[in-house]
């Protein structure tokens, strides 16, 4: 699995990628998390506001903080499709 | 519980201070640090409250909604609805640039796509809220007015003078790929509370310091300038009153909390209400930081045109106001 976490680096982004770490750590998910900084990229994944949230080439949040319980979620429906 | 607060709030300084400590009132020093307390307490509930209520609201836009909207709009009619959208759309400064490419890739005009970007900051919730509680509503729809009336007028001029030369040209390359999943749908209402819950405290978070300078400016002009200071110097009879407070308030970087109890105390003083409302729009809607983020898009003539339009626009309304006022 794939996670992509879409942000020119504010705060919003950096607390995004720490509920994405600590979701994973929970699930024991094995994933790659991978920053995406470069604005043609994000904009790119057709989201307008940052920060995004991408797990295997899907925009599965954006514009906002996905909770880690959320994140969760997310995991848990991805790994069973 | 917050009504409480609120009224305890404006009933406890006046004990603590003339009463418990003993501190004789109407002197400077007193005035000053009673309207440093009594102020943030003020502004900070009224913030609390605010958010929360436009948060939980706002919960059922996006940009990305608001960019399908205004997909395929003309210019005109585009100008308009990227004013009133950029509004209620919740955004943060920090997606100004994605937000920008996303808009232009997704075919909405340069033109459009800046009115958007002047209305959000603009047009803010928080700037609303306060002005609707400390001078009322008559004033605080004067304010949505203006700022809409810059926000359309100023991208309507900006998109007429072919600007797409100064854009950088990466970001007509952008292809969009990826479907997009409409985030607001099937939220929850606890999820809808949560979200505007921590929205509280991420904005609170961010803005505290804004809003301490902000009232400590107050509290300073509040105690110790004198009552007729800037209606003699700065008053609606002085033609130059609304160009030197947006000159002043362009390169001052803020928000509309930081820059609300400014606002009341200058308006106290004797302030014109146009004056006040072009200063605290120039301070909010332009600023070197987001300058700095939007070079990243747009080459440096458009980013000087951009600010020299939306000033333009500002100082136009402001003696606007002055005279439909006075």
């Amino acid at each position: 699995m794939i996670i992509k976490v879409l942000g020119p680096g504010c705060g919003n982004c950096k607390r995004l990628e720490s509920n994405v770490a600590a979701a994973l750590a929970e699930s024991g998910v094995d994933a790659t998390v991978e920053k995406v900084t470069d604005y043609a990229e994000i904009a790119g994944y057709g989201i307008a506001s940052t920060p995004g949230l991408v797990i295997d080439d899907t925009v599965v949040m954006s514009g906002r903080v996905a909770t880690v319980a959320e994140i969760f979620a997310l995991l848990d429906a991805t790994s069973q499709a | 519980m917050w009504v409480a607060a609120y009224i305890v709030n404006e009933n406890v300084w006046d004990g603590v201070f003339h009463g418990a400590l003993g501190l004789a009132p109407h002197a400077p020093v007193t005035e000053s640090i009673h309207f440093f307390f009594y102020d943030t307490a003020k502004i900070a509930l009224l913030l609390i409250g605010i958010i929360f209520v436009v948060t939980l609201l706002r919960s059922f836009m996006s940009v990305e909604r608001t960019r399908a909207l205004l997909g395929g709009k003309r210019e005109g009619v585009g100008n308009v609805m990227a004013a009133g959208l950029g509004g209620v759309t919740p955004f943060c400064s920090c997606s100004a640039v994605p937000a920008f490419i996303g808009f232009v890739s997704a075919g909405v005009p340069i033109g459009v796509t800046l009115s958007f970007l002047i209305a959000s900051p603009l047009v803010s919730e928080i700037a609303v809220g306060m002005l609707w509680v400390m001078f009322g509503w008559e004033i605080a729809l004067l304010y949505v007015a203006a700022g809409l009336a810059v926000a359309i007028v100023a991208g309507w001029v900006l998109g007429r003078m072919r600007v797409e030369r100064w854009v950088e040209p990466f970001v007509f390359q952008v292809t969009l790929h990826g479907e997009v999943v409409d985030m607001t749908a099937g939220l929850t209402l606890q999820q809808r509370v949560q979200i505007a819950l921590s929205e509280v405290g991420t904005v609170i978070g961010k803005i505290w310091p804004y809003l301490l300078v902000g009232v400590g400016l107050g509290a300073i002009i509040h105690g110790w300038v004198p009552a007729d200071f800037f209606a003699t110097n700065a008053g609606a009879d002085n033609p130059l009153g609304v160009v030197v407070a947006v000159g002043t308030g362009v390169p001052l970087y803020s928000n509309a909390a930081g820059i609300m109890p400014l606002v009341e105390v200058l308006f106290d003083k004797g302030l014109p209400m146009g004056t006040l409302l072009a200063f605290m729009m120039s301070v909010v809607a332009l600023s070197i930081p987001e300058m700095i983020l939007l070079k990243r898009v747009l080459k440096i003539q458009l980013v000087g045109i951009f600010a020299g339009v939306v000033a333009v626009a500002i100082i136009g309304v402001g003696y606007l106001f002055n005279m439909v006022l006075a």
